[in-house]
């Protein structure tokens, strides 16, 4: 029995130590990495940026820490620009996929059973095609002789081409598009789970359909809200891809200035130290989520 | 099997009418043709097996279904289309459906709030509805933090403050466990007589009925087979299915020899004297005689002087503590139910297996059923 007990803690613990050290060495140290070129000078030279430990020849060690790059983040416009437009476009987003993926998830949850299926498979259908194709045809649509203009123009609504690709608007198109089902999904998962029998007794207690949603569905799908805007909001600001594509030259967002630094201007530290910024500023709203989830988590189990 | 009365009532206009009520779900049907009344002040119970309707005509009651046919009438005004949020019903729910991110307080009080009564009166009446059902200290407790029991009281108080016309109870004590259910039977019915309000209740436990009931509708397939007071339906049922339903009951099938004065004469198969029993029937006609098991006395000596009269061998013997069930096989194979209370201490049953009894019944206590 000792043996048995033995074996299966080693076993446990090997299953543990597998997601730990994928982290440990994908995410952990490459992090680490990153941190400590945030904190050197930039150079010339290959690797393009100042060693943070020198080695003085009498055999001492000297530390160069520089924060600098830290500074220039605050003092140069361009980077404060592409944080706020980072933070203003992910939030327009967000709110504009939980606006149209509320009363889709809310339909599917509430559709018969067997429907229900059918539905959810097609929310996920798009993943079944390159995310990178997807957001290049939405290039073909929205160009200025694209299939949208052709359409709205021969429908007579329009005279000339709107013009729509290369401006926020395309990006926030993208985003909406690209990122929607990871807003449907979690809503429709809590949506789903929401007994129905409470709206019939909010219904019998004298609310109508409109008061018995926001007194009772609104406030119990608050989970869902809250992972869906989460798994919406925090790659948005980072998104890179989306607005390179379907941006404009003045949709600056972070993802796309930290590749301008990165490979253009090879300022390895400054870019490092954006990316860190990055990190830190999406740690907070995460570090709230995950709180909120453990409560909800807690009420649910008693 | 509990055989207590409730008082009768006076009669006063029904808080409810059912008017010729059909339901449909595609091509099953629910509800099939339902005339009911049901009084003010009464408790009535729908009874049935799962499956029977009879939830689906208390959905038809709260408005949470439309009846394909039919009128339905709260208070003699006709609320067939009106939604539930403007009937003068409340439901309790199986599931109780008390709102879980709600405190107790703010479940009972969201009917008050609905209708815009003012802050300062809902604060009173919610405590006043707590103090009810004495859940007056569980005010701040939200319903994951209390139990099935605890619950249920708290869905009670939540239908009564708003002092409808009608409460609707959809199995509501189907979730506690015996002990529990056993007491709050009669905690409801002193609840329910105390407010004065109708309350309508679904349940397929028959017990549960004739103990809370002032009368009970027996539901089988869509349809009612009887209403009546709880005695009633188990002592004159009308139908050999509201018989077998309701209680044990033993059953002897054959014809009507005559009928003269309110008895009649009954040929019945694997008894070789005839039976008599009260009732009316032509002669000849095909028809049941019911006994309850309780109502036959048995012993080892032919009985004398009595209306009905059979033997046969003891071949089982339920012992339930209170009561035992003796399996009595007569001659022709045919076995009956017969219930002897166990009246003294252990001591040596009277009768044991294998022993020949005689079993006698009084033609009053039998029932002939078509």
């Amino acid at each position: 029995m000792r043996v048995a007990g033995t074996h299966r803690e080693l076993g446990r613990r090997l299953v543990l130590a597998v997601p730990y050290v994928w982290l440990l060495v994908f995410f952990l140290a490459p992090l680490l990495i990153v941190g400590k070129i945030s904190l050197s000078e930039s150079r010339l030279g290959i690797p393009p940026y100042e060693p943070l430990i020198d080695w003085a020849q009498s055999g001492l060690a000297m530390v160069k820490v520089s924060l600098n790059n830290y500074v220039l983040l605050f003092e140069d416009d361009l980077y404060v620009q592409a944080y706020i437009q980072s933070l203003t476009i992910a939030g327009i987003s967000t709110f504009l996929c939980l606006l149209i993926g509320y009363p889709m998830a809310l339909g599917i949850a509430r559709a018969p059973e067997k429907a229900r299926g059918p539905l959810l498979l097609l929310v996920i259908v798009p993943f079944w095609t390159s995310f990178l194709i997807r957001v290049y045809s939405w290039m073909s649509i929205l160009r200025d002789e694209g299939i949208l203009n052709h359409a709205l123009m021969a429908v007579g609504l329009i005279d000339e081409p709107l013009i729509i690709l290369n401006t926020d608007w395309a990006v926030y198109v993208g985003i909406v598009y690209s990122y929607l089902p990871f807003m449907v999904l979690p809503l429709y998962a809590s949506l789903e789970k929401l007994d129905p029998s409470l709206l019939e007794a909010a219904a019998d207690l004298g609310a109508r359909p409109v008061r018995a949603f926001i007194a009772v569905t609104l406030p119990l799908s608050l989970p869902g809200i809250v992972a869906g805007s989460m798994l919406v909001f925090v790659p948005a600001v980072g998104e890179y891809v989306i607005p390179s594509l379907l941006g404009g030259g003045d949709t600056q967002m972070l993802g796309k200035a930290l590749w301008d630094v990165f490979a253009q201007t090879r300022d390895w530290p400054a870019a490092s130290a954006l990316a860190m910024a990055m990190l830190a500023a999406l740690v907070l709203p995460i570090a709230l989520f995950q709180r909120l989830q453990t409560r909800l988590e807690e009420e649910e189990n008693r | 099997m509990s055989l207590a009365v409730r008082p009768e009532r006076e009669i006063r206009p029904p808080a409810i009418q059912i008017r010729g009520v059909e339901k449909r779900f595609g091509d099953a049907t629910a509800v099939d043709g339902i005339d009911l009344d049901i009084q003010e002040g009464e408790f009535f119970s729908l009874l049935g097996p799962s499956g029977c309707g009879k939830t689906t005509l208390l959905r038809m009651m709260a408005g949470f279904e439309m009846p394909t046919a039919g009128a339905v009438l709260i208070a003699g005004a006709d609320m067939t289309a009106v939604p539930p949020y403007e009937r003068p019903v409340n439901m309790m729910f199986q599931s109780y459906a008390l709102f879980p991110h709600m405190n107790v307080a703010d479940n009972v009080a969201f009917g008050l709030r609905q209708d815009g009564v003012a802050k300062s009166e809902i604060a009173g009446r919610v405590a006043e509805a707590l103090d009810l059902v004495q859940m007056g200290d569980f005010a701040k407790r939200k319903p994951h933090q209390m139990s099935g029991g605890q619950r249920q009281r708290v869905a009670l108080a939540r239908c009564l403050v708003k002092r409808p016309k009608v409460v609707l109870l959809d199995e509501p004590l189907s979730a506690l466990d015996k002990k529990l259910r056993e007491k709050t039977q009669f905690e409801l019915v002193n609840i329910q007589e105390k407010v004065g309000i109708t309350f309508v209740m679904v349940t397929h436990d028959q017990e549960e009925a004739m103990t809370m009931s002032t009368r009970i509708a027996v539901m089988n397939a869509g349809r009612i087979l009887q209403v009546g007071r709880p005695h009633e339906i188990y002592e004159y049922p009308t139908s050999r299915m509201v018989a077998d339903f309701i209680g044990i009951a033993n059953f002897f099938t054959g014809t009507v020899e005559s009928s003269a004065g309110g008895v009649v004469t009954f040929r019945a198969q694997g008894i070789d004297a005839p039976l008599t029993v009260a009732g009316d029937l032509a002669p000849g006609s095909a028809a049941a005689v019911m006994v309850r098991p309780e109502k036959i006395q048995m012993g080892r000596e032919a009985a004398i002087g009595v209306d009905n009269s059979v033997s046969g061998v003891v071949k089982e013997i339920a012992y339930l503590g209170d009561v035992s069930i003796y399996h009595v096989r007569l001659d022709s194979g045919l076995v009956v139910l017969v219930t002897n209370a166990n009246l003294r201490h252990a001591a040596e049953p009277a009768v044991t297996w294998e022993d020949r009894v005689h079993l006698s019944w009084h033609s009053g206590n039998a029932v002939v059923l078509p």
